[in-house]
This record gives C-alpha cells, structure tokens and sequence, in this order.
C-alpha cells in the first residue's frame, strides 16, 4: 500500500475512501478466527483422545446434544425462564439502582449515610446471598428475580451516583448564572449529563445479572440455564454442561451488545 | 429590601450622576484562604455604560465577574446590580459569558442558545425560536443550528456562548475574555456585533480583557487592574466619538495610557 500511495498521488485518497468500508464491514470476522482455531483444537484433542470424551465431549456432540433438546422444545423452557429472570431482575435492579444512584447523586447528606454501607454491601460475593434469600423468600421466582436485582443494583448505583456528583461544575455554574432554577437544571444540564455514566451502570449490571442468575439457578431451581448447567453434573453429561455454559455466554453476549448499541445511540455526542 | 435603597446615595458623590450606577462595587475584598484575589475594589458602571476592565492575569479579574454573578458568595465589601446585593437576587439581572464557551456537549447549537433565554420564555414557542435563530445568524452561525458542540471549532464554540449570554437579555452583560480564542479577522468582526447589540439594547457591558486594543476600541472606560492582590490601579476614560475607527487618534492615547498603567 505504501508504494501506490506515493506513486499515485491523485487518486488513491479517493481509492481509500471506497475502499475503506468493505474492510470495515469485515473486520468484526477477525474476532472469530481465534475461537474458531480453538474449537478445531477442542475437537482433534478429543478424537486423539488427549482428553477422554466423558470430560470433555467433542464439539459436535454438544451441537447435536442443543439441536436435540430444541427439537424436543426442552431447551426453550429452560432459555426462556432464564431471560425473564434476568428481565425481571435487571429492570428491578436497575430501576433502585437509578433511585438510589439519584438520591446520593444529587444529596450530599444521602450519600455520605448511605454510600459507606453500598460500597460495603457491594462486596459481598453472589453466592454468599443465596442461603438467605433462600431463607428468606423460599425457592420460588421471587427470590430469584431479587437475587439477580441485587447484581443488577450496584453498578448502576456506583456510576449514577458518581455521574451525577461529578457533573462538570461550569456547567451548573452556567445553569445558575441563567437562572434556569433547580427542576430546569436537573432536566437541561444534570441528567443529560450524567446520562453516559448511566448507561455504563447498565452495561455493568446486566453482565452482573447474567452472573447472579447462574447463582440462583445451580443452587435452587428445576428449570433455567443453570439447572441445566447443574443437571449436567448430575447426569454426568459434559455435553450439557458445555452446551449450557455456552448458551450463557451467547446470551450474555447478546444482550452486552444490544446494551452498548443503546450506549452508541444515546451518546451520540 | 433596605439594602436597596442603599447605593445610591452612597455612590451619589462618586461616579454616577442621576439615577445610580448599573454596577456598584464599594471596598469589595476576596480571599480563597490566605489568598488575597482581590484588595478593596472600587467600580461603578452607570446604567448603559461599556466598561472594560484590564490587568495582568492573576489580577483578580476573572474573580470580579465572578462576583457580581452571584457565584461567590462570600467576600467583603459590597456588590450591587441595580441597587440590589448580588447576594439578594441582584445577580439576576446578570448575564455572563464565561471564557471558556462552557456548552452542554450532547444539545445543537439552537438548544444551547436556548438556555440562555429567560426563565419565563417557553424555549418551545415560535417567537422564542426565532429570537435564538436570529442571535445565531448575529454571531455569525447560520446554517449550524442544528449542530453540535463537538462539531464547532473553538471559535464558533465562543461565538455559541456569546449568543447564549445575549438571549438572556440581561441589564448588565459581563464578558470574561469571550473572544481571545478568535482569530483577528473574527475578532473584530464579533467586537462590531457586541457594540451593535450594545447599542441597541442600551444594555449595561463589563468586559474583562488582556487586550488593551480591544479595550480601548470597545469601551466607554477601561479600569486598570494591578497585580496580587487585584487592585483598581486606574480609570482611563476613553474619549474618541463612536462609532470608532480602530485608527483613531484617541483610542492610540487612551492605549498608551493602559499600557503605562499597566506599567509594561
């Protein structure tokens, strides 16, 4: 490329432009070249028998074991309650989280009562809630949902909270200079600003809601993802523990992404 | 509101013949901790009056509009808009346009403008639309209403701020330094349009500057700050006939005059 940059001066900016995109558009493919050598990998380890194939199952076979349980309409029941819990638990958390994250944003009194205790609470490993709320709320959806709400919380809390406090003070200095009042400041100037720390929160929290829910369903539930994932164990099917983990990271996937497009239309700016 | 009634009399043997001065500042002194920002500033700016005011930076001139916008609260002395405390609502009547332009990132230049409107004008009206358009097309933005901060180039990004601080329509105008990020050409030609507005709305101007040129060709005065703590060194009235021709004799005078003061 360097060399018919300096030979044809003209036309190779023009060239660049048009040609630009199409190796835009196919970028994202490199990102696949490394997990698709690992699965070439995975699959000579097993057939050579590097690793025995009740551990480790061939990548086929856990393919055929998923396309299985679809076509029976197992698998659905199990995807579907696993995305309504973590629904249900990440609007939950969110939503405290934005409540909470507000209050000791805007207050400094809130904030210096309450974000000792949160930063505290925050530490405490998802597992370690489980026997209580389990104690607490029995094994029913409710537990769950609040388990997975409780993950949900804490990013969404830290980053509104800190967004909001951190807003630039020439801005609210120029809010007050205009005399545009406490509602119209919050409206015009505080929220929009802090809008972009919001959405990080989110994206935070649904990544935790993802790990909260493997929580709450290994230890007490008969349907979801990580039954499945717990049932595997049980029944001594590899194929069903990979095949669940992997459904875990599609769908964590799936929903960071559609997160971060939000981000990308939100913060436009 | 016995303040109010105040200044008046008191600034009745200083600057202001008739009605009292637009501005009054008596002995006003400013401390952050043991630092001493300002040392017992006296201004009065009459009603309608173009005032700039010069000095080293550091002087303390920045913190003087700061002041009179209400945005610091504690000092010594007295501040006053129209005879009432810049701390009793006084700062109201006050419009800043800061130096850096201080936008809101994510609204178009017409949003940001908007903001500067008074409080009792619903942005959302036709009118009021037309007014922000209209300040737009003054500052020399047409056709970019629509954009955004990160799409402006410093200068228009100043320009934006300075639209927004005349959609305010305050009684008093203060300016800190708003065109030093433009190129000369801009420059002058921002200089005409704030002396055009001026004019027209018959609005009380004080304007910060390092320029000494820009201060002698804009202003009715020019108050010369010295340095730490900030100090009135000396008032050099200005004495050329508007509108100004940017050779004129006067305004050369009035220049040499800041700089001695300025003792450069």
């Amino acid at each position: 490329m360097a060399t018919t940059r300096e030979t044809e001066s003209g036309d190779v900016g023009a060239e660049l432009v048009g040609a630009l995109p199409d190796a835009d558009r196919f970028q994202w493919l490199l990102g696949l070249v490394v997990p698709a050598a690992l699965v070439v990998v995975w699959h000579l380890l097993v057939t050579t028998g590097v690793f025995a194939a009740h551990q480790l199952p061939q990548p086929l076979r856990v393919v055929e074991t998923l396309y299985g349980m679809a076509a029976t309409g197992e698998l659905w029941g199990h995807i579907a309650i696993t995305l309504q819990r973590v629904f249900f638990g990440t609007l939950l958390g969110v939503s405290v989280g934005v409540g909470f994250g507000t209050i000791t944003g805007l207050y400094g009194l809130a904030h210096d009562l309450l974000d000792p205790l949160l930063q505290s609470l925050k530490n405490i490993p998802s597992l370690a809630w489980v026997p209580l709320f389990l104690l607490w709320f029995g094994i029913g959806e409710g537990a769950k949902v609040l388990l997975i709400a409780v993950g949900a919380f804490f990013p969404v809390y830290l980053n509104l909270s800190t967004g909001i406090s951190n807003v630039s003070e020439d801005l609210i200095e120029v809010a007050e200079v205009y005399d545009l009042g406490r509602f119209e400041s919050l409206r015009r100037v505080v929220f929009p600003a802090a809008v972009p720390s919001l959405l990080v929160g989110i994206r935070g929290g649904v990544g935790l809601a993802w790990m909260f829910v493997v929580a709450a369903e290994l230890i007490a539930a008969s349907q979801g993802i990580g039954f499945l994932l717990s049932d595997g164990r049980v029944l001594a099917r590899p194929d069903i523990i990979v095949g669940s983990i992997l459904l875990f990271a599609f769908f964590g996937n799936l929903s960071d992404l559609a997160v971060k497009e939000v981000e990308k239309r939100a913060v436009d700016w | 509101m016995d303040e109010a009634d105040d200044p008046p009399e008191r600034t009745g043997d200083s600057t202001a013949p008739t009605d009292g001065p637009a501005l009054a500042v008596r002995g006003l002194t400013k401390r952050y901790g043991d630092t001493v920002a300002l040392d017992e500033v006296d201004l009065a700016v009459d009603d309608g009056e173009f005032v700039a005011v010069v000095g080293p930076s550091g002087c303390g001139k920045s913190t003087l509009l700061r002041v009179l916008t209400g945005l610091e609260e504690r000092f010594e002395g007295r501040a006053a808009v129209d005879g009432v405390d810049v701390r009793d609502g006084g700062s109201d009547a006050v419009g800043m346009v800061f130096q850096e332009p201080r936008l809101l990132a994510w609204a178009d230049v017409r949003e940001n403008v908007a903001v500067g409107l008074p409080a009792d004008v619903d942005p959302g009206d036709p009118a009021a639309r037309d007014r922000v358009d209209g300040l737009i097309e003054t500052v020399g933005l047409d056709g970019f209403a629509e954009s955004r901060p990160g799409e402006l180039s410093g200068g228009m990004a100043q320009r934006v701020s300075l639209a927004r601080g005349l959609a305010y329509e305050p009684e008093v105008l203060l300016l800190d330094e708003p065109f030093s990020a433009l190129d000369q050409l801009t420059k002058y030609e921002q200089q005409d349009n704030l002396l055009d507005v001026w004019r027209e709305r018959g609005a009380t101007v004080a304007l910060v500057t390092h320029d000494v040129e820009e201060a002698a060709y804009l202003a009715d005065r020019v108050v010369v700050l010295g340095g730490q703590p900030g100090t009135v060194e000396t008032v050099v009235d200005v004495e050329a006939d508007r509108p100004r021709e940017r050779t004129d004799e006067a305004l050369l005078t009035a220049r040499r005059e800041i700089t001695d003061a300025l003792g450069v």
